[in-house]
């Protein structure tokens, strides 16, 4: 109990005199960074497991792209199951000669089956649960979906061939959770409505979704059968979250790296602040000695002080740590579509863990140093404890950050490239600055003497000079980085593009609509169009081989094999493919197929291999002819799969075609799908926008999080000065006396200041820019980008942080009197 | 107070090497000593005589090369560096030249310190008894260094007497003093060293302060003459 009193008391007034500042400062910073992610990320998860049912909106859900037969729903009811169909698809939505593309989701009486949906009678007015569906010539609306086409409630809006009344907005629907990326906006329509729309006809791109909720043994029983059907696609409870979770997987691994970064540097500066720490607490440790405490008891009581300063950081940076996810929540808001539950108390339990684990990871190892303080620096001053092994340290450092990392999402793919990309980025960075120091060495010789005490000063402290500037050069290097990812490339991506890329597709047209419809765009835009058909088709049988999704690995070739995909037929070559292997087919009666490169890859579909297609209740078989590569970047139609003709001639099929139309001749499209109200119309730029803002937020988000990193850089700039102070107020007060002006000092302090700060801006505009090369060319598929502004902004960025930082952490060195300095020693 | 013996403490052929880059340096040779309970010792030498290393080694804080220390009855070489803590919370107390007080403790808690490392519940109670002797009772709250040279030196006694030491090491206790801060601290030591009974060693350049011991000794070159 007196132990940890004193701790306690001991504690009080190291804080006080700022020796623990520093260190608390660190832990802050970690704490709130990590705890910022882990509240919103841990509100996000609840939204996805509380609701669990509700994602579904039913118990069960089976999806098919052709409608259900009526003994298969009706076997479902004769065991006892509720059920309630819907279809959804793609489709323009027209008022007032404005044209928006919605996601249209007819619904039955009894949807959904679990939860409730959520509606308003006006924007932006009190929501409340709706007890019913839309009823027949009414559709509910997205409040997106109501400002896009500058609606009000009750106006009348063409769906098609049918004029339908906005009667509600619609605010929440329990199975939108799916969406987490909401390209389009929800249109919720009664399903008697649907005929009457005409939009649906053979070959449409729709989803069928039989829901059915009921006793656990019945709905299991039901699955049991369906699993016999491989046409259908089977959802239960357990199988809704992994598919849902994807793509906030995706950002919650970025920002756990920027998180991991701000703890690895906020760790750094822990150790600094801890070594200094230990220092200045020998002589206290040696009297602690003389008067009969043991090594052990000195070692507890110093851990007791540390675990008290984690706790109390931790609960501050926890603090902080709830105000930054407020932050990340509206940076964004348009990749979550619910509104979020407060968060539950596991952030505040796992950020004190982190706090408590990143002092002890990074600061144990110098407390421990003090076990070994002998009691007879009493007498003798000079006699030091023995370093550590160095070892024993950098493995307690790393344990530490490995187990935060495994914390941190660490199993996920895209986690595990980026610690390994940071990992590369930071030990670059340290050899580096290691031999820019080295370099600097030479350098001394030619420089003036306030400069050369400057350079002698990173030189001589080369170790602390390194951690400078690693420090201030990552963070610095992540914030370019991700500002050029919003600006360079997220920003330029479709710019690059040439002017007359396709920026409209048509689909959904009838072979009846081919002729009309192309020589529509030729009168009306002067835009001569091909259009390509496109029969729906899912592949059943691979030489002897059913596919079975579950016989793949990879999650991409599990969504291929289960889902149903476009097929399409051509006589030649398109001019944005090339062949790659086989032979581009002749005229013959054998069915043959062309398969993209990357698609044959996924699948591991070889040449030669005799393919199984089912187009509605039909099979077709034939032989891969052919593999090519597809340029993408085109924006032209495209296809994975291509049949010679004569393969898929019998088959339901509908129409694609794209083009370029310019906005000044938008009134085209309104009239389009007027004439043809089954068209639908897919705004390239529209879908495009919406895709670059949700990765900008995103970006945002993940810069949000570096700036904790850069702040952490500052405390471990911050701490390696104070680790040097007492010596350079020695130096500093011995110079004076010697007849060294203040000026002079100065210049001697801007010239190491100035040096670091440019050796670290050289460094991150390099990072940075070797980065982005990367990315630009493996993720974003563009040429390579340099931008000259780095290289003039991070040296700037850089320098002024560490000039302003270092001059305002020595700032007592030059304001103490000599004489006082050198009666301290 | 358990006594099977005369002396307090007993030092049998003592000595002190260290291995310097030079070669081994002796610092200690065969020392050979005893001193009574209660008595008063001066021990005088020149600068490097080993004066500081005798008493580090007489009070536990250190171990001999060779020989050993038997302070109150027990062996200090056969004690881990534990054990001769527990020991000096118990036997010794000090007072250095450099005062040796902690800065982040106030004056009370200073003197409290050896009381609550061995657990003593009255520590407060008892280490403000010990302020007032030493005339520091209105200073008990406040920090070293907005306490005088000679407070600071008297809290450091009452501290070395909080635990009512069996043995007191003084080293140089004056030489950071003026004249006469020093005489006064010299006899407030003396007081309360023969008002306890404390067997009292003391490490000084200071004649006079060696002059009121019982008895002197000198060390030179690691040898007592």
């Amino acid at each position: 109990m007196s132990l940890f009193r004193l701790s306690f008391t001991q504690l009080k007034r190291d804080w006080r005199a700022g020796e623990l500042r520093l260190l608390g400062l660190a832990l802050i910073i970690a704490v709130a960074s990590l705890t910022s992610v882990d509240f919103f990320t841990d509100r996000v998860n609840q939204v996805t497991e509380i609701q669990a049912t509700e994602l579904l909106a039913a118990d069960l859900v089976v999806s098919s792209a052709e409608p259900f037969k009526q003994e298969f729903i009706e076997h479902a009811q004769d065991l006892g199951l509720n059920t309630a169909l819907t279809a959804s698809f793609s489709s323009v939505v027209v008022h007032a000669g404005k044209l928006e593309l919605a996601q249209v989701k007819a619904v039955q009486t009894g949807y959904p089956l679990r939860g409730r949906l959520q509606v308003s009678d006006e924007l932006f007015t009190m929501e409340y649960a709706a007890d019913a569906i839309p009823q027949q010539g009414a559709v509910w609306l997205d409040p997106r979906l109501f400002q896009l086409l500058e609606l009000r409630v009750g106006a009348r809006i063409n769906l098609g061939a049918s004029i339908l009344n906005a009667a509600k907005v619609l605010t929440y629907e329990p199975d939108r959770g799916g969406d987490m990326f909401n390209i389009a906006p929800r249109l919720l329509m009664n399903l008697a409505d649907l005929e009457a729309t005409g939009l649906i006809l053979p070959g449409s791109r729709v989803t069928y979704r039989l829901l059915l909720a009921g006793a656990d043994e019945t709905v299991t029983k039901f699955r049991s059968l369906v699993d016999n059907h491989p046409e259908y696609d089977v959802r239960g409870i357990r199988d809704a979250r992994p598919e849902l979770r994807t793509a906030l997987d995706r950002a919650e691994q970025f920002l756990g790296l920027a998180v991991l970064v701000s703890i690895a540097l906020a760790g750094l500066a822990v150790a600094l602040s801890a070594q200094r720490y230990a220092v200045r607490h020998y002589d206290n440790c040696a009297i602690m000695r003389c008067f009969g405490a043991g090594p052990d008891m000195v070692v507890k009581l110093y851990l007791i002080q540390l675990f008290i300063t984690a706790l109390i950081c931790s609960a501050i940076g926890c603090g902080l740590g709830y105000l930054g996810q407020t932050g990340l929540t509206v940076l964004m808001n348009d990749l979550v579509s619910r509104p979020l539950p407060a968060p539950s108390p596991a952030p505040v339990l796992s950020g004190l863990a982190a706090g408590v684990l990143t002092a002890l990871g990074f600061a144990m190892p110098q407390i421990l140093r003090l076990k070994n303080v002998t009691p007879l620096r009493v007498l003798r001053r000079d006699l030091t404890p023995l370093p550590l092994n160095n070892l024993g340290i950098y493995l307690a450092a790393v344990g530490c950050l490995l187990l935060l990392a495994w914390s941190q999402s660490g199993s996920g793919k895209l986690f595990v490239y980026g610690f390994c990309g940071l990992a590369l980025t930071a030990l670059a960075a340290f050899l580096a600055a290691r031999l820019a120091i080295r370099c600097l060495n030479r350098l001394r010789a030619g420089v003036g003497v306030a400069g050369r005490f400057g350079l002698t000063n990173i030189v001589r402290r080369a170790g602390l000079s390194t951690a400078q500037i690693l420090a201030i050069s990552l963070g610095v290097m992540l914030l370019t980085l991700l500002t050029l990812l919003r600006t360079d490339l997220l920003a330029n991506w479709r710019n690059r593009l040439p002017a007359d890329t396709p920026n409209y597709f048509l689909i959904n047209i009838q072979p009846d609509e081919v002729d009309a419809v192309r020589e529509f765009i030729r009168e009306r835009a002067g835009l001569v169009t091909r259009s390509y058909p496109l029969i729906r088709a899912r592949l059943t049988r691979v030489n002897d081989r059913t596919v079975n999704p579950e016989d793949y690995t990879d999650e991409r070739a599990k969504r291929f094999a289960r889902r149903t995909f476009n097929l399409s037929t051509a006589e030649t070559l398109q001019d944005d493919n090339r062949l790659l292997t086989g032979e581009w087919w002749k005229a013959t009666d054998e069915n043959l197929f062309s398969f993209e490169e990357e698609f044959a890859d996924t699948l591991g579909i070889s040449l030669g291999d005799r393919l199984e297609f089912k187009i509605a209740d039909n099979k077709v078989i034939g032989a891969v002819a052919n593999t090519r590569w597809v340029d993408w970047d085109t924006f032209n139609v495209n296809f994975f799969v291509v049949a010679n003709p004569g393969t898929l001639d019998d088959y339901p099929t509908t129409h694609i075609t794209s083009f370029y139309l310019p906005a000044e001749k938008k009134q085209l499209l309104t009239d389009l799908v007027k004439a043809w109200p089954s068209v639908t119309v897919f705004d390239v730029d529209a879908i495009l926008k919406q895709v670059r803002k949700i990765m900008e937020q995103v970006a945002l988000a993940v810069e949000f999080v570096a700036g904790f990193t850069l702040l952490a850089g500052i405390i471990v700039l911050f701490a390696a000065l104070q680790t040097t102070h007492d010596e350079r107020r020695h130096e500093t007060a011995l110079l004076m006396t010697l007849g060294a002006g203040r000026a002079q000092i100065l210049a001697g302090l801007l010239a190491e200041f100035a040096c670091l700060g440019l050796i670290a801006g050289v460094i991150a505009g390099l990072t940075a820019t070797v980065a982005e090369i990367l990315l630009a060319e493996y993720v974003f598929n563009m040429d390579v980008v340099i931008n000259p502004w780095v290289w003039l902004i991070t040296p700037i960025l850089c320098t002024s942080i560490i000039v302003i930082g270092g001059l305002a952490g020595t700032y007592k060195v030059l304001s103490t009197p000599p004489v006082v300095a050198l009666r301290q020693v | 107070m358990k006594q099977t013996s005369n002396y307090v403490i007993r030092a049998e052929n003592l000595g002190k090497r260290v291995i310097g880059p030079a070669g081994s340096l002796t610092i200690l040779d065969n020392i050979n000593l005893k001193i009574k309970y209660g008595e008063s010792l001066a021990i005088t030498g020149v600068s490097g005589s080993g004066k500081s290393t005798l008493i580090g080694i007489l009070a536990g804080l250190d171990l001999p090369t060779n020989g050993r220390v038997i302070l109150d009855n027990t062996d200090l070489t056969t004690l881990d560096e534990t054990g001769r803590a527990k020991l000096r919370n118990r036997r010794v107390g000090f007072v250095f030249q450099s005062f040796q007080l902690l800065q982040g403790l106030t004056a009370l808690e200073n003197v409290m310190l050896p009381l609550e490392l061995a657990a003593n519940s009255d520590a407060r109670d008892l280490a403000q008894t010990q302020l007032a002797r030493v005339g520091l009772a209105a200073r008990t709250a406040h920090y070293p260094n907005q306490l005088s040279g000679g407070e600071q030196q008297r809290v450091a006694i009452a501290r070395a007497f909080a635990g009512t030491p069996l043995v007191l090491f003084a080293d140089e206790l004056t030489g950071n003093l003026d004249q006469e801060t020093a005489a006064q601290v010299g006899e407030l030591l003396f007081r309360l060293n023969s008002e306890r009974g404390t067997t009292l060693i003391l490490v000084t350049h200071d004649v006079t302060m060696a002059g009121y011991c019982s008895r002197k000794l000198t060390l030179a070159g690691g040898r007592l003459i």
